[in-house]
């Protein structure tokens, strides 16, 4: 069988590539594309550490046929800054020291991000019960939830909670 | 992942014809078929994604008051549409309780509905499994039962269905509309799924080809709009399938209960609806001796399938638990943690 040729818009750009049936989004952006922010950690949709934005909605890349993007707009960890500035974010993940190892870190800026374009004004526990499909083994979720609703409250224009 | 031919059709006749042919699968959202496929544990020959078909994303209200859901509607956008939300409360409790952002994100009703056993031995290619091979064996028996049927399993099969969303649905009458090679049917949902008998490899009645394009509510399913509740049960409650669960909805008229729906989650081969259960609440005044008494008469055929007699009295607690629930009102907005037995203190830092 011969490759697919699949033509898909990635962090603003226009992409063409050729995949096999069974290779996943994950896989094409990581090998193909040489995007590799976009992490697998499990490769069965419970870690979260792929997640990718498709057509406005965060999904797990691992779980994604990279012949289902077909015509999609895709924004993965590489497209969330602005060039070299970082998105609020990022920024505050890095403010607070929210990662020790890094692994789950792309999945959870990507999975904040849509969180936050859906819902600018998360309570805690709406952000904690949004991002329980991100899994991090060792920062015990707190820093990252402090960052999460930092960012929150930046992009708000408010001033950083106490 | 074997290699397979990958279609697109671009409308209901041509899935339906491509997939009559042996050896192919549907992909919808894919967050269990791409995960079987991983695995080897499903091998199709040919894959129809049926994702970018018309007119199957719509949610309707039908001239006769009943409600349809096209089967690919997205899990998170049926459980984020207020006025579907507003009538059938318990579905939306389901849906949000039920797997992570990520994933209700890109799963879709109809997928839902036809999701895979979580059985471990069904997953794990080394194990013997009478649903992956028939005839094969089943490892699951002796093996680790803990999490295994305790109603409407065989000798051959003992792996549950794990939908929450299924859950709800069936204690509802819902109707499954199915699309074949031979026309157009309906099926309600409680006769979807088939128990194992000695065909566990057959777990629905769908033949080859045939699509499910939509589930309907009846109107009198919004009915039970007041009271009516989802409650699940998880070894992690922010994101896992159900132990056991348990959907309740009462219509209840000065003071007593005229009807009653109840069907239980995670402990058959199918969503499992309690028939005789309801029975026992029609008339009964919603105190908790008749929940209990509910409770009883749900889990009357229930036999442990191996180390899970546990989850039998288990089930009866939740069941009994969803009811007072249920009977308490319906609250005016959901717990941040849906269907939790754990209800967090408001400004509670673990949710
Ligand atoms: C990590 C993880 C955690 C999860 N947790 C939960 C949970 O807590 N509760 C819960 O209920 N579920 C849970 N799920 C399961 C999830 O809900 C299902 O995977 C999802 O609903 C399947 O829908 P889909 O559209 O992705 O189906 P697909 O994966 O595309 O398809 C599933 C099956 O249905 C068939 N199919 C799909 N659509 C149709 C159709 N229209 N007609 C005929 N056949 C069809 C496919 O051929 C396939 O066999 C979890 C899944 C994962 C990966
Ligand atoms: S319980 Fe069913 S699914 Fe699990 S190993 Fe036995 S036959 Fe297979
Ligand atoms: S790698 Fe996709 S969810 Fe873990
Ligand atoms: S920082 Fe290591 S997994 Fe999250």
């Amino acid at each position: 069988m011969s490759k697919h040729h699949v033509t898909t818009t990635i962090n603003g750009e226009e992409t063409e590539f050729l995949c096999e049936t069974q290779e996943t989004l994950l896989d094409v952006l990581r090998n193909t594309l040489n995007l590799t922010g976009s992490k697998e950690g499990c490769a069965s949709g419970d870690c979260g550490a792929c997640s990718v934005i498709a057509d406005g909605t965060l999904v797990c890349s691992c779980l994604m046929l990279g012949v289902e993007a077909e015509g999609k707009t895709i924004t993965t960890v590489e497209g969330i800054a602005d060039g070299e500035t970082l998105h609020p974010v990022q920024r505050q993940f890095l403010e607070h020291a929210a990662l020790q190892c890094g692994f789950c870190t792309p999945g959870f800026i990507v999975a904040t991000k849509a969180l936050l374009d859906a819902n600018p004004d998360p309570t805690e526990e709406e952000a904690r019960y949004w991002l329980a499909g991100n899994l991090c083994r060792c920062t015990g979720y707190d820093k990252i939830i402090r960052a999460v609703m930092d960012a929150a409250a930046e992009m708000r224009g408010e001033a950083r909670a106490a | 992942m074997n290699r397979f031919e990958y279609i697109r059709p671009a409308t209901i006749a041509e899935a339906v014809a491509a997939a009559a042919a042996p050896g192919a699968a549907y992909l919808a959202g894919g967050t269990n078929l791409i995960d079987l496929l991983k695995g080897g544990i499903v091998r199709p020959e040919r894959v129809v994604d049926v994702t970018r078909l018309p007119g199957l994303d719509a949610i309707e209200t039908l001239a006769d008051g009943s409600v349809r859901i096209g089967a690919l509607v997205r899990n998170a956008d049926l459980a984020h549409d207020p006025d579907f939300a507003h009538r059938f409360p318990a579905v939306v409790e389901a849906l949000l309780s039920g797997a992570s952002a990520q994933l209700r994100n890109a799963a879709t009703v109809g997928g839902n509905l036809l999701q895979r056993t979580r059985c471990a031995y069904f997953y794990d290619v080394a194990s013997a499994c009478n649903k992956r091979t028939p005839g094969a064996g089943c490892a699951a028996r002796g093996g680790d039962t803990r999490l295994a049927a305790v109603l409407g399993w065989s000798e051959h099969c003992i792996a549950t269905h794990p939908s929450d969303f299924c859950v709800p649905l069936v204690a509802l009458d819902a109707v499954v509309e199915i699309v074949g090679t031979a026309g157009s049917r309906d099926v309600p949902l409680e006769s979807l799924h088939r128990l194992p008998g000695d065909t566990p490899a057959r777990e629905s009645v769908l033949e080859p080809g045939e699509l499910i394009v939509a589930v309907r509510l009846p109107a009198d399913a919004a009915s039970f709009a007041a009271h009516a509740r989802y409650l699940k049960l998880r070894e992690r409650t922010s994101y896992a399938f159900a132990v056991v669960s348990a959907a309740a909805a009462l219509r209840i008229e000065h003071g007593a209960i005229v009807a009653a729906r109840i069907a239980l989650g995670s402990v058959a081969p199918k969503p499992w609806r309690a028939h005789a259960a309801e029975a026992v609440l029609t008339g009964a005044h919603p105190d908790r001796a008749a929940f209990r008494r509910a409770a009883e008469a749900a889990l009357a055929d229930a036999t442990p399938s191996g180390d899970n007699g546990f989850r039998i009295e288990l089930s009866r607690r939740v069941v009994a638990r969803a009811l007072a629930r249920a009977a308490a009102g319906t609250p005016a907005r959901l717990p941040a943690l849906p269907a939790s037995p754990f209800a967090p203190a408001p400004g509670g830092l673990h949710a």
